[in-house]
């Protein structure tokens, strides 16, 4: 089969860059929905674009998707100027939203049948090719189905089939999760890690510091239409941290002990509420989190729960942009100086 | 600041070209049909509102309005046509209403596709639709004891000329389906043109008996052209060029008019 989309030919004078965005302001009248954002997505890499509701990740992905026109600054998607060249962009890109945009009145089968005859494709090739992304995004049982009757998790799979159709080399992966339970997120987060595996090149717009980390090579956090972070996911975890892993102890009694002994092993950084029960150990490294429950267990601790814990969304704001945390940092069992 | 050193990417033609038109207008009328056959009950209003009509304005009114029901069957079932054709063209800008609520729109317009075809296909489904109701009417008048008393060819010319005006209303109902916020706000709206428009014509009774403002009204309202020309076609008596005339002269100012509009509203939302 072959590619719908024309590369340019200058792939490789763009320095390897999918998507450069330069300082992109969109404003609805009073409101800078995007105040002038820089972002780079390097190509075969996944971008997590972070933030809180409201942040402007939306804006941003209407406005690569040619959906909207910025108010001001450059963008380049596939080398294609996102004002000058939209036609060319739409054969760059693939778009899932954040609400499934599929149509419920139609079958999975129709749906990509559809986008593949509008992608210009043969009868034959889109038939094909609709087929193909079914069987890949298991969803051939449920073909002849229409989408309405689908589960929330199969509707994002054939949402993602839909942006796939015409093999796009940029995905845009509005908030792909929102809105899913834990199992359906799992299955959509497979599913993008085979395509990113496959050489695709994303941006994942997301409020959960949990997907970024799964998903993302890179980061860029916005908040109020502006880039207050970007960096490596790993880099931005140092400045945040990492996981912690959250011991329930049956006997609150026995916290204290727990934590020297884990100190006599070299781990240092647990702390202990006897109120909530919980012993939290800061965790850099699968190692620790092995040699943790190893010593824990080895002493005859009765444990009732374990968890980890990854940082939200509130915390890495806080921690990027340095506010004091209120609460979670203050050991609450030593006493406070005097004021003076 | 990078973005000075990304070469221009080879100018390519973007140009869709007519082939190219054709081929997404025909998946996207496609599409619109498919919606029609998985939700068969969108085809209520075509299909039951012309019987309907039928049943209740003869039965009900006819013996009162003309002395007796075959005399008004002959009288009022052409005017039906119009009346049918206008109401299904007003139901176009609903579904386009919906499409951009559903999202399924942005994911079109992301495409690489021509901005007129989703419009045009919209066009095309609701001509489909259109033709399945007057087959229906006609169908259901002559089981009834409705008499074309002229020919095949006055019949086809009498639903054309409907549907010539239909597709020139689609045009209005679609800038309402984009300027309103909600598909209840757009069928609101299209209520209140339709009501006047209908009954303030000459479809269902002879306008001699109105008051002066009303039947100035509805000389210049173009249902009642429709109407009279639909009349004098299947029944081979009235004056036709007149009222033919006239209709076309509405349908093409109304598409001059609506139709830019509503592409550019089209484009707008871009």
């Amino acid at each position: 089969m072959t590619r719908i989309a024309t590369a340019p030919n200058d792939r490789g004078t763009t320095a390897g860059n999918a998507v450069e965005v330069r300082g992109i302001v969109k404003h609805y009248g009073s409101t800078k929905a995007l105040d002038g954002v820089d972002l780079t997505v390097r190509e075969g890499t996944v971008l997590g674009v972070l933030g809180p509701n409201g942040a402007g990740k939306t804006t941003l992905v209407r406005v690569l998707s040619t959906l909207i026109k910025p108010d001001a600054g450059t963008a380049f998607v596939g080398g294609y100027d996102v004002l000058r060249q939209p036609k060319q962009l739409r054969r760059t890109i693939g778009l899932t939203g954040q609400y499934a945009s599929v149509d419920e009145l139609l079958s999975g089968y129709e749906n990509l049948y559809l986008i593949g005859r509008l992608l210009d494709l043969s009868s034959r090739d889109a038939k094909a090719r609709a087929a193909e992304l079914l069987e890949r995004f298991s969803l051939t049982e449920a073909a002849k189905r229409p989408a309405k009757t689908y589960s929330g998790g199969m509707r994002r799979r054939l949402d993602l089939a839909a942006s796939m159709i015409g093999r796009p080399r940029v995905l845009y992966l509005d908030e792909p999760t929102t809105g899913l339970d834990p199992r359906t997120r799992n299955e959509v987060w497979d599913e993008v890690q085979r395509m990113v595996a496959e050489g695709s090149t994303v941006l994942l717009t997301t409020q959960y510091m949990e997907e970024a980390e799964q998903l993302a090579d890179e980061l860029t956090v916005i908040d109020r239409g502006r880039v207050i972070a970007n960096g490596g996911v790993a880099e931005l975890k140092a400045k945040v941290g990492g996981q912690t892993l959250q011991v329930r102890a049956a006997h609150p009694a026995e916290l204290p002990e727990m934590a020297r002994c884990l100190h006599d092993r070299g781990i240092t950084s647990a702390t202990v509420s006897t109120d909530t029960g919980l012993l939290a150990v800061p965790i850099t490294d699968d190692e620790q989190l092995t040699t943790v429950i190893g010593v824990l267990g080895n002493r005859g601790f009765a444990i009732v729960g374990i968890d980890t814990k990854v940082p939200s969304l509130d915390e890495v704001f806080l921690a990027i942009t340095g506010k004091p945390a209120d609460t979670a940092d203050a050991a609450p069992s030593l006493a406070k100086e005097p004021v003076a | 600041m990078t973005t000075a050193t990304i070469a221009p990417a080879r100018v390519e033609d973007t140009r869709i070209g007519l082939a190219g038109t054709f081929r997404h207008v025909g998946a996207l009328t496609r599409r619109n049909l498919m919606r029609i056959k998985a939700d068969p009950e969108s085809m209520f209003d075509a299909v039951l509102m012309p019987i309907i009509f039928t049943v209740l304005f003869v039965y009900v009114f006819g013996g009162a309005v003309s002395g007796n029901q075959d005399a008004y069957k002959q009288y009022m079932i052409p005017g039906l046509l119009g009346q049918t054709g206008l109401t299904l063209a007003m139901a176009v800008g609903t579904g386009l209403n919906s499409d951009f609520q559903t999202g399924v729109m942005d994911r079109f317009r992301t495409l690489p596709i021509g901005r007129a075809s989703v419009l045009l296909s919209k066009m095309a489904a609701e001509t489909c639709r259109a033709l399945l109701s007057f087959v229906i009417l006609i169908g259901f008048a002559l089981c009834i004891g409705f008499e074309v008393k002229t020919g095949p060819l006055e019949v086809v010319a009498a639903v054309g000329l409907s549907l010539v005006f239909g597709m020139s209303v689609v045009w209005v109902s679609m800038l309402l389906g984009m300027a309103l916020r909600s598909a209840q706000a757009v069928q609101g709206v299209a209520m209140l043109v339709l009501m006047p428009l209908q009954f303030g014509s000459s479809i269902f009774a002879p306008t001699n008996t109105m008051p002066g403002w009303l039947q100035t009204f509805t000389k210049v309202n173009p249902l009642s052209a429709l109407a009279d020309a639909s009349r004098s076609l299947l029944n081979g008596e009235g004056p036709l060029a007149h009222p033919v005339m006239v209709v076309l002269v509405w349908s093409a100012a109304c598409t001059a008019i609506f139709a830019p509009l509503a592409v550019a509203r089209f484009r707008k939302r871009t």
